[in-house]
């Protein structure tokens, strides 16, 4: 994808022929071999390309398992059975698409907080940050329609709970609410157009990975010292080395993606699932798929009215703001440092967002009583005040590390501390690309 | 990326830290034996199965006689709509066995030519006939409650472990809820209620009961009510440990081969990352990174 300057020269008479009419091995060359990356990326740059594969492997799987399911209430439950008795090898697909979903998010999250520790959002790379927020939410739409699909007890009461909060907004919130469900309850339309929208977003996602890529080889790739590249010694050419580390990043995430799989297939799911949908019966307790706990928690934290918003519509806002706050990133940062490497304080704050963030979800697991409901308010108060205090005051306040002058001296003055490579070799990877 | 390390060790620590002081404080809260707020009111033990870790197998003896139990008892009152008598062959029965197991029920079919229904002997293709003809008869005939299907039942129901224990059961593949809450649940009534507690007519009190203080299902078996041929002892804890381990193969029936290719995937993984580890090593030597 363009970034200007293209070293791609053809060499056999085909390749001629095909560059001169649809320059699509030009594209794959400059995006993929020639591409300049920061010579210190670390395994936390893994990610991205983990995230790819894991959509793939989703809509690989879906569209097999589209072909045996069947979206109607009466069957839909059985159907799924059926993949998981009968289908040859019906079993691991479907426990690849149900935890492949949680690895999923489990690579979105230790991205996301990648770019919130390395300052990835920072100018020139807003629109970079903001199509990434866009395909968190049309994940987390996915999901939640996918959870939908196998009709048991908690993709009932879920879709029951989820929808239902949009009756909190007055006036238009009950017409959207009968437009997504179809009708006035959860029931066979919702189950429907649920599954159509679900087979659709995974596509939608994909289009707009491909402007984050393309937005992502305009500005190139930050890096963990946050300097931006300088001169040619602070890339590395994305073939071999960026592909080869990668690659080492993806098949560890595999071996942890395996494990679920093949040995606690049903460890992050909920036990209710595997009964019948009944909309007589109300679980005990309706909690949504471990990746939207953190969002739960904050929903339930507003107990209490303010002016004339009422607890319920509050605690909507709340969850909705919680994400909707991520937009603002690039500019409620005030900073001037890019990296948190370099911010002393940013660092400590950071840690304790992510630490407040696991501890959201651990309380959005639990009943919404007692003492639960004011740790959950604490934590919904530091989450937001991370994002609407912290970053934009730290910035001002915080005396920033001494910056090295590039990615180059960076390098050489952490290899250097490790002894041995001589300061040569730093003009060896251009010979070798 | 050691600061990121260090980061993540002080950050699991407080995390740790954090949660086990609040749940410590939490179950401190109140409770009274006469009318407890949280069920179970006692969690299932960890029984020893076969079928458990990377390596387990079904112990199909085990297997036939939870299929015996099933069979005698608890299958008067509970359906198993989503088994078919042909998978009973995995439980080594052949064909022929299968065949006769099958011959034993009768099942609905038709319309024949002149449009009537008619009865005829099940054969291996059909499903485990259900006790009643509906979820009304069989709540009519149960005091109100709706025995459940036993399909799936092994993997719809899961006492909750608590922190920390969820996390290690992450690391010690910890995946027999199921069972091990069906055994305490049929081992469990002979318990006596706490003085003061009100048990509901028509219910039965079962402190192992996920649910509630107690169940609309009676004690269903005791010891000896099932004959088994092959010298297993024919007490309540062996049946249950039996029908426990059957329901598990009827909710999972694949379990086997997933553990088996689980291993060669594992293998294969594990292998794979060391060369692409060393195909790294190799680029990146002499690039200071
Ligand atoms: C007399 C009829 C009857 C027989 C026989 C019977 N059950 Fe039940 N069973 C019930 C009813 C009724 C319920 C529903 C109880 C309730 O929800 O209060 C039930 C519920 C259950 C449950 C679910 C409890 C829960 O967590 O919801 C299990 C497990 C169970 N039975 C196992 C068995 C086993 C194993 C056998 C055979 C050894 C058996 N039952 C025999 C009537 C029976
Ligand atoms: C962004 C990618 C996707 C995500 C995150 C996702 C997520 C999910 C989730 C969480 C479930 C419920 C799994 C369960 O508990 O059983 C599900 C089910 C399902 N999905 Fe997807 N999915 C994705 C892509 C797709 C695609 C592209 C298709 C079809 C072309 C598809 C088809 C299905 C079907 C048929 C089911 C029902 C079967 C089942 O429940 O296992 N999915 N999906």
């Amino acid at each position: 994808m363009s970034g200007g300057h293209s070293t791609y020269t053809p060499s056999t008479g085909i390749e001629k022929w095909i560059d001169a009419r649809l320059p699509l091995p030009r594209l794959v060359y400059d995006s993929f071999i020639a591409y300049p990356v920061p010579r210190n990326l670390n395994y936390a740059y893994t990610f991205g390309g983990i995230l790819a594969i894991m959509l793939v492997s989703q809509i690989l799987t879906g569209v097999v398992l589209a072909m045996h399911y069947a979206a109607n209430t009466g069957i839909a439950f059985n159907s799924v059975e059926k993949i998981m008795r009968d289908v040859n090898f019906g079993w691991l697909l479907r426990y690849m698409h149900a935890n492949g979903a949680s690895m999923f998010f489990v690579a979105v999250y230790l991205h996301i907080f990648r770019g919130l520790y390395y300052g990835s959002y920072k100018a020139p790379r807003e629109l970079l940050w903001i199509l990434g927020v866009i395909i968190y939410l049309l994940m987390m739409a996915t999901a939640f329609m996918g959870y939908v699909l196998p009709w048991g007890q908690m993709s009932f009461w879920g879709a029951t709970v989820i929808t239902g909060f949009f009756t909190a907004f007055p006036i238009i919130g009950d017409p959207i609410q009968q437009l997504l469900l179809g009708g006035f309850a959860v029931d066979n339309p919702t189950l429907n157009r649920f599954f159509s929208l679900h087979y659709l977003l995974p596509f939608m996602i994909a289009g707009v990975v491909v402007l984050h890529v393309w937005a992502l080889h305009v500005t190139g790739q930050t890096n963990p010292t946050g300097i931006e590249v300088k001169s040619k010694t602070d890339t590395l050419p994305f073939t071999p080395y960026a592909t080869v580390k990668d690659a080492f990043g993806m098949v560890l995430f595999f071996i942890v993606f395996a494990y679920f799989i093949f040995y606690m297939p049903n460890y992050l799911g909920h036990p209710d699932n595997y009964i019948p949908a009944d909309s007589l019966k109300t679980p005990a307790h309706i909690v949504p798929e471990w990746y939207f706990l953190p969002f739960y928690a904050m929903l339930r934290a507003i107990t209490f009215n303010v002016g004339p918003i009422d607890s319920k519509l509050g605690g909507v806002l709340v969850m909705f703001g919680s994400i909707a706050v991520l937009f603002l990133v690039p500019w409620l940062d005030t900073s001037k440092v890019r990296s948190a490497v370099y911010r002393p304080w940013y660092k400590v704050f950071f840690w304790l967002f992510a630490a407040n963030a696991i501890f959201l979800g651990w309380l959005g697991s639990r009943p919404a009583e007692g003492s639960y409901v004011h740790m959950a308010q604490f934590a919904t108060l530091y989450y937001y005040a991370f994002f609407l205090v912290i970053m934009p005051v730290l910035g001002l306040i915080e005396t920033p590390k001494r910056l090295p002058n590039s990615i180059t001296e960076a390098v050489l003055a952490k290899s250097k501390k490790g002894g041995a490579v001589p300061a040569s070799a730093t003009a060896a990877p251009e010979t070798k690309g | 990326m050691k600061t990121i390390l260090t980061g993540f060790a002080t950050l699991s620590f407080g995390v740790m830290l954090a949660v086990g002081l609040v749940g410590g404080a939490l179950a401190q809260e109140e409770h009274s034996e006469a009318e407890p707020a949280h069920f179970p009111i006692i969690k299932p033990h960890q029984e020893d199965w076969s079928f458990a870790g990377p390596f387990g197998t079904y112990d199909k003896g085990q297997l036939q006689r939870g299929l015996k139990v099933f069979k005698e008892v608890c299958s008067s009152c509970h359906s198993m709509n989503l088994v078919a008598f042909r998978s009973f062959e995995e439980l080594g029965y052949s064909e022929d066995q299968v065949k006769a197991l099958a011959a034993e029920y009768e099942v609905q079919d038709g319309p024949n030519a002149d449009g009537e229904m008619f009865t005829r002997k099940a054969i291996p293709t059909d499903y485990f006939p259900p006790p009643f003809p509906n979820d009304e008869a069989a709540a009519a005939s149960n005091g109100g409650a709706v025995p459940p299907d036993f399909s799936l039942i092994a993997k719809a129901r899961a006492v909750e472990r608590g922190f920390p224990t969820f996390i290690f059961d992450l690391f010690t593949q910890y995946a027999e809820a199921g069972p091990d809450y069906i055994h305490a649940l049929l081992t469990g009534y002979d318990h006596t209620p706490p003085e003061g507690m009100q048990v509901p007519a028509g219910t039965y009190y079962n402190p192992y009961f996920i649910a509630g203080k107690s169940l609309a299902m009676p004690k269903p078996i005791s010891d000896d009510q099932v004959t088994y041929d092959d010298g297993a002892p024919q007490t309540v804890d062996q049946y249950s440990r039996d029908v426990s381990a059957f329901l598990m193969w009827a909710a999972e029936p694949h379990l086997e081969a997933r553990k088996r290719t689980g291993f060669r995937v594992m293998i294969f993984l594990i292998l794979f990352a060391g060369l692409v580890y060393a195909v790294k090593r190799r680029v990146w030597e002499n690039v200071p990174h």
